[in-house]
């Protein structure tokens, strides 16, 4: 088991090492740095300037000694300029390059700062993550009981109508991405002239235009149910589907085996054999498909607070890539891509865990 | 002039004889194949499940729709329409010319395109993107995957390792880094272009090859086709470079379709990667084996027609996957271009106006939506009748 989780941990490294190394490649090629030194510098520079200006911040030389200065392995740069001011990777604004770090990266805990929201990337990041996280919270909180019952009731009864029904339930919610349940919820719920709030405003049962709010901007000081709703059950939706078919599928493998024809011949009444005998073996599957899960609800994640206007991780990642906020986004794609990465060795190490047939062989 | 709306029993009628032809197809369609099921092997036996129907159905639609749109569209999907913004459904055109459709069928979007004409042209854009851009990420994902699968060892190590390394890859990030203006100028899309395009000559190249190399003549006639058409493509649709102008790409369609299929690719590998793993121990392969067939031949030739059943099913959810995909591409502005009426874009271009006028945006939302769920409901049929034998 050690040796397992050491492994995955290994493989983990190197992954995340190639992956930081792809997005640094990526966000720091010659013309996003062009883009750089003209909205730092100035837009009507020439191309000399705008090539000494990249020279002259740290950006010059080579892609891999630049991403271990990032990485905080090798030392960050540092240049004294005509006037005598030495400025460097690992200097604040006027502090003495005497006293400064030689190292200073990411894993310094000196993530660079943001040139969109002027401040460090790390107190921004985090932030934005907190605010995430409710809406994380709260999407966890409803799609994983709602799909592992959906999936446990079609799959108890394989073929029956509610299996039916059910399933084509799940494959609707899997076809219904995000931006367009999204668009549909608010349709439906949120707009002033169509779906149901302007017969409940007609018949006074709400104040508002409304009944449910179109953004949910309000929710970053308080959230309440009326403003989260919407952005929760869009993401949620496009999970239910597939975590439920997937229940579904371990679920019917289960009422399959032996030990469950055997319980049903001793007399065990049908209920007890799904609750007792079937669940636990069922639900081993699931709990993996949950924890992979969450690289695809970033994705949710990013496409919802965009359309609902809510200022989390994901609303970061689109302001920073679009506007070439380069510490910014490569902030973001370190925690994206250790979400990933973490949940996968989760998944990994928990299928072993609640597997006897792995973990003891 | 008439300023009068039509009403919504007006619009839908008129909707309905607008799409004529998709219906007359569709009819077609269903009844040769619902007559001569038994005749055609697993597509008739897609007949035989409701579910399949309905989802075949909904797929035809589109398809036949994107087929015959220059019939279908009232107007000019990208041509401005009078004044007036966001016209709602039904809206009649404000002095029509001779000859010009008179309503805005299902309204107009803030510049006064008629949202349903854009629709109608963008399942066009996307019914020939996403099945195309699935294809070449299948055929990459094979021909990686049975080797991984066949030989397993170091080979499979490093292919798994570069497969879950892009798979690791938020897909949303990977989109706002390859599918930007800047990084044409890089030249990075036609790099990943030259790699992932080849695939597919390889492929062709070794199916052939595999199978009629004891027959010299035969083999240079198939493999030299192969290579003449493969290679004339490769390089229009790569680096540009047809001397006839026939196969070309847009470079900013080229981005998005580079990076499509570079997401897709490593699960097909890795589906057909667990398929061979289970298939080789089969005895069909232990016999090639001792026939002394070639590694390629029992991978192409035995084991690969034996996996077609899962593969196919993966086919249908992976093009309805890569819809979205593409839909998500459109919503974010990385689309293939700001003019386009493909549904992401589309349905961007609305949602900053949802709470006033829903019908921009909510017409293209459906669409997906339906074509998606009728590749969905397909390959649930499909997967039923298939597991049936």
């Amino acid at each position: 088991m050690l040796k397992f989780v050491a492994r995955r941990l290994g493989v983990m490294v190197l992954t995340a090492l190639a992956l930081t190394f792809v997005v640094f490649y990526l966000t720091n090629l010659p013309p996003n740095l062009e883009k750089l030194a003209r909205t730092e510098g100035s837009v009507r520079m020439t191309d000399q300037a705008v090539a000494s200006w990249i020279e002259n911040n740290g950006h010059g030389g080579s892609v891999f000694g630049r991403y271990a200065q990032w990485l905080g392995v090798a030392p960050g740069w540092k240049l004294t300029d005509g006037k005598g001011v030495t400025r460097g990777r690992c200097i604040q604004n006027n502090a003495d390059p005497a006293t400064a770090a030689t190292y200073c990266g990411v894993l310094q805990g000196e993530w660079g700062f943001s040139t969109v929201f002027k401040k460090p990337v790390l107190e921004s990041v985090l932030q934005k993550l907190g605010s995430t996280g409710w809406l994380m919270m709260w999407v966890m909180i409803v799609m994983v009981p709602v799909s592992l019952i959906m999936g446990v009731l079609s799959g108890m009864r394989e073929g029956s109508r509610l299996d039916r029904s059910l399933s084509i339930v799940a494959i609707a919610t899997t076809a219904t991405p995000e931006y367009v349940s999204g668009v549909i919820l608010v349709a439906i719920f949120a707009s002033a002239t169509a779906g149901i709030s302007p017969l409940l405003h007609e018949w006074g049962w709400i104040s508002g235009k409304t009944l449910f709010l179109g953004t949910a901007t309000s929710a970053m000081d308080k959230i309440t149910f009326w403003n989260f709703a919407l952005p929760v059950l869009t993401i949620a939706l496009y999970g239910i589907g597939y975590i439920a078919r997937m229940t579904r599928a371990s679920m019917t493998e289960v009422m399959t085996q032996q030990y469950i024809r055997t319980a049903r011949l001793k007399g065990v009444r049908f209920r007890d054999v799904v609750l007792k005998h079937a669940l636990r073996n069922a639900l081993i599957a699931p709990f993996t498909v949950i924890m992979l899960q969450f690289p695809w609800l970033l994705n949710g994640v990013v496409i919802t607070e965009a359309l609902f206007n809510y200022k989390g991780f994901g609303w970061t990642l689109v302001q920073a890539a679009g506007n070439n906020d380069i510490d910014l986004l490569l902030g973001c794609s370190v925690v994206a891509v250790l979400v990933v990465l973490v949940t996968q060795l989760i998944s990994d190490i928990g299928y072993v865990f609640l597997n006897p047939r792995i973990r003891l062989a | 002039m008439n300023t009068e709306l039509l009403s919504w029993g007006q619009i839908i009628a008129r909707i309905l004889q607008q799409f004529l032809p998709v219906w007359i197809a569709l009819i077609i369609t269903f009844t040769v194949s619902i007559r001569y099921k038994r005749k055609l092997g697993l597509y008739g036996k897609l007949f035989d499940s409701p579910v399949g129907m309905v989802g075949f159905m909904l797929v035809m639609f589109w398809v036949y729709t994107a087929i015959f749109a220059d019939v279908i569209v009232t107007m000019d999907p990208i041509a401005q329409f009078g004044r007036v913004k966001n016209p709602l459904p039904g809206t009649p055109l404000i002095d029509p010319k001779d000859g010009q459709y008179a309503y805005f069928l299902l309204g107009g979007d803030h510049l006064a395109r008629d949202v349903f004409s854009r629709v109608v042209m963008g399942a066009r854009r996307v019914l020939t993107i996403a099945p195309a851009a699935t294809t070449f990420a299948f055929i990459m994902g094979v021909t990686l995957g049975l080797p991984a699968g066949y030989f397993g060892g170091k080979l499979d190590i490093a292919l798994s390792f570069l497969a879950n390394l892009v798979l690791a890859f938020p897909v949303i990030l990977l989109f706002y880094l390859l599918v930007t203006p800047e990084i044409r100028n890089t030249g990075i899309p036609v790099v990943l272009a030259a790699v992932l395009f080849i695939f597919p000559v390889i492929f062709f190249c070794t199916l052939f090859n595999s199978r009629f190399f004891t027959n010299p003549p035969k083999r240079n006639l198939y493999v030299g086709v192969t290579l003449v058409i493969g290679l004339w493509a490769y390089f229009g649709l790569a680096f540009n470079l047809d001397p006839l102008g026939v196969w070309s790409m847009d470079p900013n369609l080229l981005n998005v379709f580079v990076s499509v299929v570079f997401v897709n690719s490593p699960t097909v590998f890795r589906i057909v990667r667990g398929i061979v793993m289970d298939l080789k121990a089969r005895d069909y392969v232990a016999a090639g084996q001792t026939r002394g067939e070639s590694a390629w031949y029992i991978m192409l030739w035995e084991i690969l027609p034996n996996a077609r059943g899962p593969l196919i099913v993966d086919f249908c959810l992976r093009i309805g996957y890569t819809t979205i995909l593409l839909g998500t591409l459109g919503f974010f502005g990385l689309g293939v271009s700001p003019e386009s009426p493909d549904w992401g874009s589309t349905i961007d271009d609305g949602r900053k106006l949802l709470s006033l006028y829903l019908h921009p945006a909510i017409t293209p939302a459906l669409a997906l939506m339906s074509l998606v769920l009728g590749l969905n409901l397909l390959a649930d049929g499909l997967r039923e009748e298939s597991l049936k034998d």
